[in-house]
């Protein structure tokens, strides 16, 4: 379980989170939603460690990352797995080579051994066959699988997806979905996304936490994000022309 | 920001650079392809430069020393001094500065905007001792040998375009070549490849971890990498001759 208390924090003097406060379930798939510039990435980048807070605390299953020793970081590095908004695969590197590295780097396993875990996750991730591509030769979708490989390789417990689905096509994007909600309820991960696809929101999402210029302004679940008065939220997810016919349609049926 | 501020964070990098690698085996294949990339890949333009530039050398000496009263060895003596002084260390360590920091610069900061540097982080491994350290040791390991060629290439040039030129014969070269050879002269030029070999991979590298932006900011961090290394090198090579050699 993740739980954020009262987090802050800023750049150049300009506040991006302003107290941010919730919790994260594990084997749950919790969405991090709001328009471009709310504060999503900053927050995602704060859960990982990659940006330092300010103010507040971020306890993982109670232990809070930013009082660990170097080698407590190290060790709690190894138990996240991370999916970036461009994938991030090493580009010289072949896809076995992506979603090897980590285990060469943190285990000591033999290579038959590695090669047996890394053919493992990339046939879990529906992607037999690709390991000596380059990521150059793969589709986005296809990417993206490698990323989520590579991301659960190490067993996580916790995962964090950065907008796993931009750039892709409709029906490429639910598969992404779907893979992560699979993967997160089999292994009981506790999994953060970053998006503003509504899609995922209606797919996906179990818990779900709006963010208005670095505050939080709504959490709920995906049913009740369509019944909800607060109008930061109405105007988020109504923004799209379809979901506005949709709801008119509805109000009309009532 | 201040030219102190990016030597302070530089001295910072390097502070992370040098710790012991997190796994070794992953460290000596990164070496081993650093080998290949940043010295393997370079011998092809060095020395054919080397072979030229010698060549040239001998040409222009034995043109400008028209006095029957001044030996020809004098211009094997002369092409020796500055092939193994200069050209060898300095001229060539300013060519590789263009070719290799230029590719450490894209590749280094192609990895920061595409987020692969963040990607390593996340997993836990020190990105700047995982990149950067590799590149170091390759380029302290190998610009010795490479300027070593370059140095007999040079020499070897020098010979050639005498020969087939006519200007002057291949004995006087040699015995020129031979005249009041100093060991030392090896020894200063090898220091001085060090620290040029140093600075080619700390800085291109410094340029790349620490770019903002996109493609065209790495397109000028590459640029702004090759201008400051050669630089720093002009700097170092001035520095060095006065340690050493006064």
């Amino acid at each position: 379980m993740i739980e954020v208390n009262n987090l802050h924090k800023g750049f150049g003097g300009v506040q991006v989170l302003k107290g941010i406060s919730t919790s994260f379930e594990p084997g749950k798939t919790s969405l991090i939603i709001g328009q471009s510039g709310s504060g999503k990435t900053v927050f995602l980048k704060s859960l990982i460690g990659l940006q330092t807070p300010e103010q507040g605390t971020i306890a993982f299953d109670g232990r809070i990352n930013t009082e660990f020793t170097t080698e407590q970081k190290r060790q709690w590095r190894q138990e996240i797995g991370m999916v970036f908004q461009g994938s991030a695969l090493f580009d010289s590197q072949t896809v076995e080579e992506n979603v090897m590295f980590p285990l060469k780097m943190f285990t000591n396993e033999s290579q038959k051994e590695m090669l047996e875990r890394v053919n493992f996750v990339l046939n879990r991730v529906n992607l037999e066959n690709s390991n000596s591509k380059l990521p150059a030769e793969l589709s986005g979708g296809m990417q993206k699988r490698v990323a989520i490989a590579r991301a659960i390789v190490m067993n996580p417990k916790y995962l964090f997806c950065d907008e796993p689905n931009s750039g892709l096509d409709p029906q490429t994007a639910i598969v992404i979905d779907n893979l992560i909600q699979e993967i997160t309820e089999e292994y009981k991960i506790t999994t953060v996304i970053n998006t503003h696809d509504m899609n995922s929101v209606m797919e996906i999402g179990e818990k779900i936490i709006f963010l208005k210029n670095g505050i939080k302004a709504w959490e709920g679940s995906k049913k009740d994000i369509f019944k909800t008065d607060n109008e930061a939220v109405v105007d988020f997810v109504y923004s799209s022309n379809l979901f506005k016919k949709i709801r008119s349609v509805n109000f009309n049926e009532n | 920001m201040n030219y102190i501020e990016h030597i302070g964070k530089y001295f910072l990098m390097l502070s992370q650079v040098f710790r012991k690698p997190q796994k070794w085996r992953v460290f000596y294949e990164s070496l081993f392809k650093e080998i290949e990339e940043l010295g393997l890949k370079s011998l092809g333009i060095i020395m054919f430069i080397s072979f030229f530039i010698g060549g040239v050398i001998a040409l222009q000496t034995a043109l400008n020393l028209e006095s029957p009263f001044i030996p020809k060895s004098l211009i094997g003596f002369a092409a020796k001094r500055s092939v193994i002084l200069e050209f060898a260390p300095t001229f060539c360590s300013i060519i590789l500065a263009g070719k290799v920091g230029s590719y450490i610069t894209s590749s280094i900061g192609t990895m920061r905007v595409t987020e692969q540097i963040d990607a390593l982080e996340v997993m836990g491994i020190n990105s700047l001792n995982h990149l950067v350290f590799p590149k170091i040791l390759a380029t302290l390991f190998f610009y010795p040998f490479l300027i070593a060629l370059a140095m007999a290439l040079g020499i070897f040039g020098g010979w050639i375009a005498g020969v087939f030129s006519g200007l002057f014969s291949g004995v006087d070269y040699v015995t020129g070549i031979q005249t009041d050879f100093n060991p030392f002269l090896i020894t200063y030029a090898i220091i001085k490849t060090l620290v040029f070999a140093f600075l080619i991979a700390t800085v291109p590298s410094y340029h790349g971890y620490y770019v903002k932006g996109g493609s065209i900011a790495v397109g000028k961090a590459s640029t702004q990498s090759v201008v400051w290394t050669t630089i720093l090198i002009v700097i170092a090579n001035y520095l060095l001759t006065q340690m050493l050699l006064t």
